[in-house]
């Protein structure tokens, strides 16, 4: 029972961080009309705002070490360190929670200058014309990440205090094998209120609506003097922030490295189709229901049934959906149907 | 009978030339004993080739590698403070290149891809005319380059290469690998397993699906089942999973005392953040420590992984804190060169091509068959790890293995690790004959 209930934990939260992203692939698509393949990259960015500034705050002052003297080796000691002792320890050990108010407005103005530096030239162009492009710019970044951070991928732990696991089973009676990382679960947390506050933002605001009447019907907004355009570039940086800061609070779950957007990016473009493209409801509950499928998937009594069945699952309930419902779990009618 | 006796001694003699000689047309190679693959002749130079991963999951090891050819190279034409050349014993190079050719190189990119490996390898014989060529961080790639390296009768001395298979049932005469296999480090591992962690645990291996994985779980389960150990379950990953999480959680509830993780590079660094992340190493099984071992772990890996590593134990090739003749020379030399100590794959493949070369000297040509015949046997010392021999029968090189562990606060990202034991090459030589395999011909 509990190794059930594990794996349904897991899959939500991996299902969690799958809607992220997906989320802000289809507001791109349903606002822009964007099938933005660099989407990814966003999410790899977002990872390494949290590694720079961990670099950042653990800049170091190098001390010869005394104990190498056949070349010049260094002990390094953080400046923070020096400067403030034991508090300053403590900031470095939050790295990855402060980097979070860096990274919102790096991530805006990244998002807001590829909207309107490239993919803005891109609107009227044919999808398959966009996914080049757009593809393009992810390799292009993906590279430039690793030229300056190499291809090892780079540990950002969480704090200390929530490194340990979670005795959920302890907890609720299950036994103590029930256990959850703390940090996976602030993330599950954090993705249900990042979902939450996007959701709230579109429904209960005046932007919200004109960018859900625009994602309905662009030119009758605009035709009401709306600068419809305007509203949508800044959704795009919307999209961008959320999948920074998703990608931001990743850093301490899977240690980033250069390749770790393109290994999301695939996966949560099937969310998107399979939530029914341009779907908002259907990206995040595809998104939480393929984590949880992958999830169940590779527990021992199924892979043993059926191996690898683990790995192939969300790509065999792609398929089924769209044979049996071609414009998604959720999508509207005629949108991507053929 | 008068037509026989019109027979001129001449004549005869050409008839039975013609005669002796006739199937010799039909044997490759057979006027010309010593015409072989990129034969350098009257050139001033010859080239080798350096084929690492240069971009994706190894791209570091790769560029590593890289450095250390480089240094190889450079020391091999008389230039820079010699490194091994000055503790290597017996040897022939004397700084002027080999043969008198000096060195020069390409490099190339292997993708950690055996089709992307295969395909550079190709156009460096093919296009660049390497003599010999040498890198890789991966098993798959090892092996379908030094199969390509038969085929075409070019040399192949291998890099970073830790499975069985490499030189078991792959095993080519074209190629030699300096680096220990999975065998070995379940050989040197037995005994410290044994004594830290004692003889009633119980196994789960995550094991990266492809051939290193694949004979490291099987070497290693040997070993642990030979203390009395038992194995739970072994599961299959997929090499690049990143979250392991649905994997690792399954041990929970297992009632295994131990992982072992057959994954190395970005996968390893991945699975062990978090095995770690759910509290393995906080557990309590069957009234012992949840307790996590890393068969195969590098310093480049240790970086990744972080304060993860701490305690964890594991085998290494070489490490740049040894502290005899040959490995204190290496890592002054790579030190003063690049500002901060070599990895193991960067030692292994400095090594291979120095002894490549010596191996050119000692037979006085590059003709790869009488190369190889000079490297298979050979026993050398001076180049860490003590002495060493190029067995004959699969072309592994034999010598003493180190048991590691993550270091308990490293004061630098090189001082990662902790050496525990070195284990004598006596307690780790094997029955050549066990993984099968045919090295094939020396002609080709």
């Amino acid at each position: 029972m509990d190794s059930i209930l594990i794996q349904l934990l897991n899959g939500l939260d991996k299902g969690g961080a799958y809607a992220l992203i997906a989320l802000g692939l289809t507001l791109v698509f349903g606002t822009l009309g964007v099938v933005n393949f660099a989407h990814g990259a966003l999410f790899l960015i977002g990872a390494f705002c949290a590694v720079t500034f961990q670099k950042i705050l653990t800049f170091s002052k190098k001390v010869l070490d005394p104990n190498i003297t056949f070349f010049d080796a260094y002990i390094e000691q953080p400046y923070l360190e020096l400067w403030f002792g034991e508090t300053g320890l403590a900031i470095i050990d939050y790295a990855v929670p402060l980097s979070i108010i860096v990274t919102i407005p790096t991530m805006m103005l990244i998002g807001l200058a590829m909207e309107r530096g490239l993919i803005r030239h891109f609107y009227k162009r044919t999808h398959a014309e966009q996914i080049l492009v757009t593809f393009g710019l992810a390799i292009v970044l993906q590279e430039i990440i690793r030229h300056f951070f190499g291809a090892n991928p780079i540990p950002t732990p969480a704090p200390d205090i929530v490194s340990g696991s979670a005795a959920i089973g302890t907890w609720i009676g299950l036994g103590e094998n029930f256990v959850y990382p703390w940090w996976r679960l602030i993330y599950l947390a954090s993705a249900t209120v990042i979902i939450s506050s996007v959701f709230a933002f579109l429904h209960l605001t005046t932007f919200g609506m004109v960018v859900r009447a625009g994602m309905f019907d662009r030119q009758m907004v605009a035709f009401l003097g709306i600068n419809v355009q305007r509203k949508f570039t800044i959704i795009f940086g919307l999209a961008a922030v959320v999948a920074g800061v998703a990608g931001a609070m990743y850093a301490p779950i899977l240690p980033p490295d250069y390749h770790m957007g393109m290994d999301f990016l695939v996966i949560s473009f099937v969310i998107v189709v399979v939530g029914g493209m341009g779907s908002l409801r259907g990206a995040v509950a595809a998104g939480f229901l393929l984590g949880i499928l992958q999830s169940l998937a590779s527990m021992t009594v199924v892979s043993s049934l059926l191996p690898g069945i683990d790995q192939i699952i969300i790509y065999l309930v792609a398929v089924v959906i769209l044979l049996t419902r071609p414009r998604g779990l959720m999508g509207r009618k005629g949108v991507m149907e053929n | 009978m008068s037509d026989k006796q019109n027979i001129t001694r001449r004549q005869l003699i050409q008839a039975g030339s013609a005669v002796a000689a006739t199937p010799m047309f039909f044997t490759k190679n057979a006027w010309a004993a010593e015409s072989f693959a990129n034969d350098p002749g009257d050139s001033a130079t010859v080239t080798l080739g350096f084929n690492v991963p240069q971009t994706g999951a190894y791209a570091d090891e790769g560029a590593d590698e890289l450095r250390a050819f480089k240094l190889a190279v450079k020391h091999l034409n008389g230039e820079g403070d010699g490194g091994l050349m000055n503790t290597m014993k017996p040897m022939s190079l004397t700084g002027n290149g080999i043969l008198g050719k000096k060195v020069t190189y390409v490099t190339g990119d292997t993708q950690t891809k055996s089709d992307a490996a295969r395909a550079s390898a190709k156009r460096m014989i093919e296009k660049d005319g390497v003599i010999m060529f040498s890198g890789g961080s991966s098993s798959g790639v090892a092996i379908a380059v030094q199969g390509l390296a038969q085929e075409l009768g070019v040399l192949f001395m291998a890099g970073l290469t830790h499975s069985n298979d490499t030189t078991g049932k792959d095993k080519r005469r074209y190629g030699f690998r300096h680096f220990f296999n999975a065998k070995m480090s379940g050989s040197a591992l037995g005994p410290v397993l044994k004594e830290e962690m004692g003889t009633e645990r119980k196994a789960y291996h995550l094991t990266a699906d492809y051939t290193w994985g694949w004979t490291q779980e099987q070497s290693i389960q040997e070993t642990t089942e030979g203390l009395g150990w038992t194995t739970t379950a072994k599961v299959r990953t997929p090499v690049g999973a990143g979250d392991f999480s649905q994997f690792i959680t399954p041990v929970l509830n297992s009632g295994a005392d131990t992982l072992i993780l057959n994954h190395y590079g970005k996968d390893m660094i991945n699975s062990l953040t978090q095995a770690v992340q759910f509290g393995l190493r906080d557990k309590q099984v069957n009234g012992k420590n949840f307790e996590i071992i890393v068969p195969l772990y590098s310093r480049l890996m240790a970086q990744g992984a972080g304060k993860n590593l701490e305690g964890i134990l594991g085998t290494a090739n070489w490490d740049w804190q040894l502290k005899d003749e040959g490995s204190i020379a290496f890592v002054k030399s790579f030190g003063s060169e690049y500002g901060f100590p070599p990895s193991m794959a960067a030692q292994t493949c400095y090594v291979q091509t120095l002894l490549y070369a010596n191996a050119c000297e000692n037979a006085g040509t590059f003709y790869p068959p009488k190369v190889i015949k000079q490297l298979e046997g050979f026993k050398f010392d001076g180049m860490g790890n003590g002495p060493t021999e190029y067995r004959a029968e699969d072309h592994q090189c034999f010598k003493d293995v180190l048991v590691v562990r993550g270091k308990k606060n490293p004061q630098s990202s090189y001082d990662l690790l902790d050496i525990v034991k070195e284990v004598p090459r006596a307690d780790v030589e094997y029955d050549a004959s066990i993984f099968g395999g045919e090295l094939g011909p020396y002609i080709v």
